[in-house]
């Protein structure tokens, strides 16, 4: 069973949250799940999920900071494709989501 | 150091992403594209670039006149930030007071259905061509736009302050933090730390509460708060405890943020050794202030000036919002860092002046650029329009 999905506002003052169906996707391999149409970067915060890469020299983790699609903090590799800004990316059943190391590889 | 390092990947990569678009665009054989591009042109009167309260505003105003009208944005919703600000605004009736920044994007939504407008959602525009032509591409689409006038409204980026560990996954935009709630309806963290006291960073700070977030400290490095004393007074009745002449020394924690050190500031904002403060957060939210989006403007050559008061570099306006360049206008937080209600008349004056340069003068369009100007010098003579104020007349007094 995927892990109870944990960082989601369950009650709001003001907000209700209209969400897509709930789909299943991998981070690192490990099946979670999210809502479909939702930033990538949402789903993994959702699911606890905060070092999206690991820069190329330093070594450094990175993970969300602008949410919207400015500052290349948030890039992964996403079925294959490196470079991915997950922040704005958005998500879809059976995604296959990584942490980006470096660069990432093209081929 | 790593503070100087991640704002400079940061705007190496901005300029870098743009220019690598086009390059593999125009140099690269169409099979190592990772899209098969489709291209497309498409002509317009007016172009507008952002679909925020600027963008929208021009659009609704130039199409009421007649023009025809393109709005592009690069997020699936129009609206720009109006659609994660939860809290009513202040002012005048005439500037939506008492109404909550998503009832206002709802509303500027019903005034860009008229026929003249074509919206582009999810389309980034890329480059600004030779003869007005702007590149945008929406999805695997690539299409070359063209209009005889532009009007930029691409809004602001959040800004950055450097301290060790500012890189760490846990240091946050205000504004991201902002999204991810009320937008997506997701809690970054539990326990926060709050940078910036300014409108919005009091009005973040109380969403993170109404989210369910712990608000542990909120520090101002000025030894004043910065924004409208009823948002921090909302927030001091909760306990949150606002503490002025303070800033954020480092943060810890290896992979991510598991605490922040805070340290009392002199008044010549240096740290007072001996007051430093450990806090047990596992998120640090920003609101240190915005920089205007001025990339494509300097790329269509427009005079770019450093306005401090407008919040770093700018092109140069007139009073009707076009630039140094004839038929190019700007509008919103990209002609200086300002508020909703301004952004919104502002979009007016710009839309009924690319109208009027267009077709000719036009004593509808005249009045709607009359009335803007009255409405927005009076919004400026309060007492958080003295820095906008400022900047706009710094502007004004320069020859261009």
């Amino acid at each position: 069973m995927p892990k109870k999905i944990s960082n989601r506002i369950t009650e709001h003052p003001i907000l209700t949250f209209s969400k897509g169906k709930l789909v299943k996707f991998y981070f690192e391999g490990k099946e979670i799940e999210g809502y479909e149409g939702e930033p990538i970067a949402a789903a993994l915060i959702a699911n606890g999920v905060k070092v999206f890469r690991v820069t190329e020299k330093m070594k450094r983790a990175r993970g969300f900071f602008c949410a919207v699609g400015k500052c290349s903090s948030c890039l992964m590799t996403v079925n294959s494709i490196p470079n991915v800004m997950v922040c704005v990316e958005p998500l879809k059943q059976g995604m296959k989501v990584e942490r980006q190391i470096g660069r990432g590889k093209l081929i | 150091m790593l503070a100087d390092f991640r704002s400079a990947l940061i705007h190496l990569n901005l300029r870098l992403s743009a220019f690598f678009l086009i390059i593999s665009h125009l140099s690269m054989p169409a099979s190592v594209l990772s899209y098969n591009m489709k291209q497309s042109d498409l002509t317009s009167d007016i172009l507008i670039i952002g679909g925020g309260p600027a963008g929208l505003s021009a659009g609704a105003v130039a199409a009421e006149l007649g023009a025809k009208v393109i709005i592009l944005d690069d997020n699936p919703v129009v609206g720009g930030q109006l659609i994660k600000q939860t809290h009513k605004f202040f002012g005048s009736k005439s500037h939506y007071c008492g109404v909550r920044g998503i009832d206002i994007a709802r509303i500027l939504e019903t005034k860009i259905t008229h026929p003249n407008i074509t919206m582009m959602c999810d389309a980034s525009a890329i480059g600004y061509y030779e003869d007005n032509v702007i590149g945008v591409v929406q999805g695997e689409k690539f299409t070359k736009l063209h209009a005889p006038k532009i009007i930029f409204a691409t809004g602001a980026a959040e800004n950055m302050i450097a301290f060790p560990n500012n890189d760490l996954p846990g240091v946050y935009g205000a504004g991201a933090v902002q999204t991810l709630m009320n937008v997506h309806g997701i809690r970054p963290g539990r326990r926060a730390l709050m940078v910036g006291s300014g409108n919005i960073g009091l009005i973040v700070s109380y969403q993170m509460i109404q989210a369910g977030i712990e608000v542990v400290a909120l520090i101002e490095a000025m030894d004043r708060i910065g924004g409208y004393n009823v948002h921090a007074a909302k927030l001091q009745r909760l306990g949150v405890p606002i503490l002025i002449s303070h800033t954020v020394k480092y943060a810890t924690g290896k992979d991510f943020v598991t605490g922040a050190v805070i340290v009392k500031v002199n008044k010549k904002w240096q740290p007072i050794k001996g007051t430093e403060k450990k806090l047990k957060v596992d998120m640090i939210c920003l609101a240190v202030g915005l920089t205007p989006l001025s990339e494509l403007l300097y790329q269509a050559g427009c005079k770019i000036v450093y306005v401090p008061d407008l919040g770093g570099n700018v092109a140069w306006h007139d009073k009707n919002m076009q630039t140094s360049i004839p038929g190019i206008y700007v509008a919103g937080d990209a002609s200086g860092i300002e508020e909703a209600s301004t952004a919104m008349l502002e979009g007016r004056i710009a839309g009924a002046a690319a109208y009027q340069s267009l077709k000719g003068v036009n004593l509808q369009a005249q009045e709607i650029i009359k009335l803007s100007k009255t409405e927005l010098d009076q919004i400026r003579q309060g007492p958080f329009g003295t820095r906008p104020r400022l900047g706009k007349e710094k502007l004004s007094a320069l020859k261009i």
